[in-house]
C-alpha cells in the first residue's frame, strides 16, 4: 500500500505517494530527480547521501521517505543561490577539498550542519564533525581547510581572496 | 597574455563546479526509457556443487521481465574473462572465468543468476526467490594450506592450486657468504578492499535492429572494456560504445578490468530487448570488485657491519583468490623492485601465486610497488637494529646514487636524488630533536616511534618493448588534437579522469604548448565513439607521463602543419617562421602575425599550398623508451601506549619528488590521499574470511575499518624537484607515491617505538589489539 509524503525540497513542496519501504535517498533521486544526493554504502558508514531535515544534518539512507512527511529538506542542489555558489561550495573548490566527487556533496551538507552548530570550529572539532562521512580520495586534508576556509567566508572575517579567479587571471 | 606560465600554476579544477552542486553524471543518475534493473544473485558459499537453479518462483514475483542463468548467457558469451600475462607470462594453471557460474562456484559473490524487473527492489526481492541448491565443498582459505600437497583443490578436479611459480633470479649463497650479519623475517601483506566511494555500476543498452551496443560503466579502461566485452559478445568494435562514466567515482586499480557484470548486462539487455542497470551494493561490493595485496614475504637480507647492504632474498605468496586476476599477476613486480633504492650485490626473487576460494586479487593503489617499499624499507629497518647504526645512515650509505641506475633486475631508474629527499624530510620532521625526544621519553616510561620510508616507484607504463611482452600489450597512449575552424580547441585522450584532475592539468598543457586561452579547450576522455582508434587507460600512474605526452605530441604536430599554411599566407618560407604563444610570424616581423586560430580558419578554406589537405587536427600514440620513477622520503612520528596498544601518530612527514609539475595543488593532493590509503592499511584495514567456512567476515563497512577525518593526523608536505630524462614534459607521476611510501613508515615508527621491549617487527594492521598482545608477549 502506497502512503502520500508531502515535502518542501529545497524550496519547493512536492507531493508523491510512495511504498512505505522506500528510503528517503531513493525517494530524492528516483522520484525527485535530485541525483546530487550519493549512495556509497548499505549501512549508513559513508554519510555520501547526507542532507539537511529541517536544519540537521541527517544521512538519507536511514530516513524512510514516509518520514520526510511534511519536514523541509535541502539537498546539495539546494547550495548555490541564483547561482552564487554557497561559501562552503565556493571553499571546496578552492581548496581542492574533493578529487572523484562523488563523496562531495555529502561532506558539503555535513559541513553546512557543523558550520551552522559551531561558527567557529577548531580543527579538531571539524574532524570530530565529519567523522560520519568516508572520502578516499583526499585524504581529508583539503577538506578539513576548505571547512575552515568555509568558516572564515561565512563569518565575513579574513575572507580569503579567490585563487582561483587568481590564477586564472594571471 | 602569460599563457606561458599555464604549467606549473596552481589553476582550480574545471572538473569541480558540476562536482560540488550535485550535477556530475555518475552511473546511478542515469536512466534510459524502458530500462530494467539487474540484481545478480550470488553464491552465498565459497565453494560449492550448483545441483540445481530453479527461478519459477522469482519468474512470477511483480515487475520482473527475466530471470537468466548461465543456460541463457552460455550461448551469447564466448570465452571467459580475459588473464594478463603481467609480469608472469607462463601460469601453471588459469581457471576459466566464465562471467556466470555453471555448476561449481569457487568464491562467495561469484554470479549465479540475474534477475530483471522495473524496479531495482522488485529485482532485489525476486532475487531471493531464485531457488539454488548447492552442494558445499571444502574451502580453501589458507595459502600455505592451499600449497601442501594433498590439500582440497579451489576448482574440482585441479591438480593443486598453484596459479604460477616463478623464480626470477636464483639464490646465490655466495652472496650471502659477504654478508657480517643476516636477518630473516616474514613480513604479511593483508587483503584490503580498494573501496572507491562510487561502487560499479553498469548501463548497458543493446540495439538488437541495429545489433549496437552502448555500455555506461564505471570503469578505468573503457577502451579495454568495449575490445574485451564487445569481441566475448561476438560484437566488432565499430557496433559496441563503452563510455566510462561520464563520472567515475573513484577507483584505485579496482576498475582496471573487465567485470563480469559487463557481459551480463549487455546479454541481458539483448535477450531482454530493453536497456538494463545494474548498481552494486557496497556488502555485493566488498565481495564481488576485486581485493588488493593478500601476500605473505619472507625475506632474508644480508648485510656488512658497517652497514653495506649486500644481498637480499624474497618469496611472494600472493593469494589469487579463485579466479587469476585480470591483471593479479601485475603484483609480482614486488619481486623486481624489492631492491628499493638502494645498490645491491645479489637478489634473490621468487613469486608463487596461489588459488583460494576468494574473490581474485587484483592491482590496488600501487600495486606491487607498496609490497616491494614495505619489505625493503622493513629489511633496511632490520639491519640498521642488528648491527646497531641509525637507520638513516644505513639508507644513505646504499642509496643509487648514478643515475641512470640499473637495479638487479635490469630495470632502468631514470633520474633520482634520494639523499637530496631525505636530507629534507629529515629537516622538515626536524629529526634530531625527534631522536633526543624519543631519548628523553623513553626514560618516562613513554615509546616514542621514528619510522623512515626512502621509496621508489615504477610507474609510466610504459615502454611498447617492456609492456608487450610483460603484459600481453603495449601500453602506449593516443590523443587527438582537433582546432576547428573559428579556433576552439578538442582534444580527446585515451586515459581516463576518476578523480585524477586531468580535465584541468591535461588543458595547461594544451594551452602552453598551442598558446591558446585555456578556457577554449575542449578535454575529452571516456568516450570510445570519440577520439582515436583506441585508448589505453588510467592505472600505474601513467596518465601524465604517457597521455600527457601524447597530447603533447598531437599539438605539436599541429603546430607544424599550421606553421607550413602560415608561412603560405604570409607568403614567407616556412624556415623563417617562428611560433610564439599561440601566433606565427615572419622572423623579425612580430606586429604581422596570424593566430592560430586564423590559421585554423584558413585551413578548412580554399588556396591552400600544393599538396596540403584541408583541416587541422591531428592524432598521436606515445610509445615512452622507458618507464619513469618517481621517489621520496617519508617520516612518520608515532607515540604507541604499551598498556593500550594504541598508537598515536603525531606527525607526518613527506617529501616527494615526481619530476616537473603540472598543477602543484593536484599533485599535493594526490599524494595526500595516497599516504592516508597507505596509513589506513598500517593502522586499520583488513579483509578477514572465516578459514572454515570460507564466509567473508568483515562483509560491509560496519566491520571494516576506513579511516574518518578524525583518524588522520595534520601531514608536512615538501617536494623536491628531479625532472624526469625519459620525457620532454620532464615529468614522473604521483597517484600512487604516497601510498607506495607510507605503510612503511607507520611500521617502521612503531618498531622503533617497540624497540625497547625487544620487538622487531609488527605486521598490518597495527591494531590496538594486536600490539598490545605483541607488548604483554615481549615482556614476559
Amino acid at each position: 500500500m502506497k502512503h502520500k509524503v508531502a515535502t518542501t525540497v529545497n524550496g519547493r513542496r512536492h507531493e508523491h505517494e510512495v511504498e512505505p519501504r522506500l528510503l528517503l535517498v531513493h525517494h530524492l533521486r528516483d522520484n525527485l530527480g535530485l541525483t546530487g544526493t550519493h549512495i556509497g554504502c548499505d549501512t549508513s558508514q559513508c554519510g555520501a547521501c547526507t542532507i539537511l531535515v529541517d536544519g540537521q544534518a541527517v544521512k538519507s539512507c536511514t530516513m524512510f521517505a514516509v518520514q520526510a512527511e511534511g519536514r523541509s529538506l535541502t539537498t546539495i542542489e539546494g547550495m548555490a543561490k541564483d547561482g552564487q555558489l554557497h561559501p562552503i561550495q565556493q571553499a571546496f573548490w578552492d581548496e581542492h577539498g574533493l578529487q572523484c566527487g562523488y563523496c562531495t556533496p555529502g561532506f558539503i551538507m555535513a559541513a553546512a550542519y557543523l558550520l551552522a552548530q559551531n561558527p567557529n570550529p577548531t580543527e579538531d572539532e571539524i574532524r570530530r564533525g565529519l567523522e560520519g562521512n568516508l572520502c578516499r580520495c583526499t585524504g581529508y586534508v583539503n577538506i578539513v581547510k576548505a571547512v575552515q576556509t568555509a568558516a572564515r567566508t561565512m563569518g565575513g572575517t579574513e575572507a580569503k581572496p579567490s585563487e582561483r579567479t587568481a590564477a586564472r587571471r594571471s | 597574455m602569460a599563457v606561458t606560465t599555464m604549467i606549473g600554476a596552481k589553476i582550480h579544477r574545471r572538473e569541480d563546479p558540476r562536482l560540488i552542486t550535485g550535477h556530475g553524471r555518475y552511473i546511478d543518475d542515469m536512466t534510459r526509457p524502458g530500462m530494467a534493473h539487474m540484481v545478480v544473485v550470488r553464491s552465498p558459499h565459497a565453494h560449492a556443487k550448483i545441483r540445481s537453479i530453479d527461478p519459477s518462483s522469482a519468474k512470477k514475483a511483480a515487475g520482473v521481465h527475466a530471470v537468466y542463468t548461465y543456460a541463457d548467457f552460455k550461448d551469447h558469451i564466448s570465452g571467459g574473462l580475459p588473464v594478463s600475462a603481467s609480469f608472469v607470462a607462463e601460469k601453471k594453471q588459469v581457471p576459466n572465468q566464465f562471467p556466470i557460474a555453471h555448476d561449481e562456484v569457487v568464491y562467495q559473490g561469484e554470479p549465479v543468476a540475474v534477475v530483471l524487473a522495473d524496479e531495482r527492489s522488485q529485482a532485489a526481492d525476486a532475487a531471493s526467490l531464485v531457488q539454488v541448491e548447492y552442494d558445499p565443498l571444502p574451502a580453501v582459505m589458507d595459502i600455505e594450506k592451499a600449497m601442501e600437497k594433498g590439500s582440497p583443490t579451489v576448482h574440482s578436479g585441479a591438480p593443486d592450486n598453484i596459479g604460477w611459480e616463478l623464480t626470477y633470479s636464483p639464490d646465490s649463497p655466495e652472496a650471502f657468504q659477504e654478508a657480517d650479519v643476516v636477518v630473516k623475517e616474514r613480513i604479511l601483506q593483508q587483503r584490503l578492499f580498494p573501496i572507491a566511494i562510487e561502487t560499479r555500476g553498469v548501463v548497458a543498452e543493446y540495439d538488437n535492429y541495429d545489433k549496437r551496443l552502448t555500455l555506461w560503466t564505471s570503469s578505468q579502461i573503457p577502451h579495454f572494456i568495449r575490445l574485451f566485452v564487445g569481441t566475448a559478445c561476438g560484437l566488432a568494435e565499430s557496433q559496441v560504445r563503452v563510455i566510462a562514466g561520464p563520472d567515475v567515482g573513484g577507483g584505485f586499480g579496482s576498475k582496471i578490468r573487465p567485470y563480469p557484470e559487463e557481459y551480463l548486462a549487455s546479454i541481458a539487455s539483448k535477450l531482454a530487448n530493453r536497456p538494463v542497470k545494474w548498481i552494486e551494493g557496497r556488502s555485493e561490493n566488498l565481495v564481488a570488485t576485486t581485493h588488493g595485496r593478500g601476500q605473505i614475504f619472507d625475506i632474508e637480507v644480508g648485510a656488512k657491519k658497517d652497514g653495506t647492504l649486500v644481498a637480499l632474498k624474497v618469496t611472494q605468496y600472493l593469494d589469487i583468490g579463485g579466479y587469476q586476476g585480470v591483471f593479479g599477476a601485475f603484483q609480482a613486480v614486488a619481486c623486481l623492485l624489492a631492491g628499493g633504492a638502494y645498490k645491491w650485490k645479489h637478489i634473490a626473487a621468487r613469486t608463487v601465486g596461489v588459488l583460494t576460494n576468494k574473490t581474485s586479487t587484483d592491482p590496488y593503489r600501487g600495486a606491487g610497488r607498496p609490497e616491494a617499499t614495505h619489505l625493503v624499507e622493513r629489511a633496511v629497518d632490520l639491519v640498521a637494529r642488528e648491527i646497531g647504526m641509525d637507520p638513516v645512515d644505513v639508507r644513505r650509505k646504499n642509496f643509487a646514487t648514478e643515475f641512470p641506475f640499473t637495479n638487479n633486475f635490469g630495470l632502468v631508474y631514470d633520474s633520482g636524488n634520494y639523499g637530496g629527499s631525505l636530507d629534507k624530510a629529515l629537516e622538515l620532521a626536524n629529526y634530531k630533536d625527534l631522536r633526543r625526544e624519543q631519548e628523553a621519553l623513553r626514560k618516562q616510561g613513554r615509546y616514542l616511534g621514528i619510522g623512515l620510508s626512502t621509496w621508489i616507484e615504477i610507474c609510466g607504463l610504459g615502454p611498447s618493448a617492456a609492456t608487450a611482452p610483460a603484459a600481453g600489450v603495449a601500453l602506449v597512449e593516443a590523443s587527438q588534437v582537433r582546432i576547428h575552424p573559428t579556433g576552439g580547441v578538442s582534444v580527446y585522450v585515451g586515459t581516463h579522469s576518476h578523480g585524477q584532475s586531468h580535465d584541468t592539468t591535461f588543458a595547461q598543457i594544451v594551452a602552453d604548448t598551442l598558446g591558446v586561452p585555456y578556457d577554449s579547450i575542449d578535454m575529452r576522455h571516456g568516450d570510445t565513439a570519440e577520439g582515436p582508434a583506441f585508448g589505453y587507460g588510467t592505472y600505474g600512474s601513467r596518465s601524465l607521463a604517457v597521455g600527457g605526452m601524447s597530447i603533447r605530441m598531437s599539438c605539436l604536430k599541429v603546430i607544424d602543419k599550421a606553421k607550413r599554411l602560415a608561412a603560405h599566407i604570409l607568403e614567407a618560407d616556412e624556415g623563417d617562421m617562428v611560433f610564439d604563444q599561440g601566433r606565427f610570424h615572419v622572423k623579425g616581423s612580430p606586429e604581422k602575425a596570424k593566430t592560430l586560430g586564423e590559421v585554423a580558419f584558413a585551413s578548412y578554406g580554399a588556396g591552400l599550398p600544393e599538396g596540403m589537405e584541408q583541416g587541422l587536427e591531428a592524432v598521436s600514440y606515445f610509445d615512452p623508451p622507458n618507464f619513469t620513477w618517481p621517489f621520496g622520503a617519508h617520516i612518520c612520528v608515532v607515540e604507541v601506549d604499551p598498556e593500550t596498544g594504541a598508537v598515536d601518530m603525531r606527525k607526518y612527514v613527506a617529501v616527494d619528488d615526481c619530476g616537473n609539475v603540472i598543477n602543484p595543488m593536484v599533485v599535493e593532493g594526490q599524494i595526500a590521499g595516497g599516504i592516508v590509503q597507505g596509513i589506513a592499511q598500517a593502522l586499520f584495514e583488513e579483509v578477514v574470511y572465516d578459514d572454515e567456512s570460507g564466509q567473508l567476515r568483515t562483509g560491509t563497512l560496519i566491520d571494516y575499518m576506513i579511516p574518518t577525518a578524525n583518524e588522520i593526523p595534520e601531514l608536512v608536505l615538501g617536494s623536491t624537484l628531479t625532472p624526469s630524462p625519459t620525457n620532454a614534459l620532464g615529468v614522473k607521476g604521483i597517484g600512487e607515491a604516497g601510498t607506495i611510501a607510507s605503510s612503511a613508515a607507520v611500521i617502521n615508527a612503531i618498531v622503533d617505538a617497540l624497540s625497547p621491549f625487544g620487538i622487531k617487527h609488527v605486521d598490518m594492521p597495527a591494531t590496538p589489539d594486536r600490539l598490545w598482545k605483541q607488548i604483554k608477549e615481549a615482556r614476559s
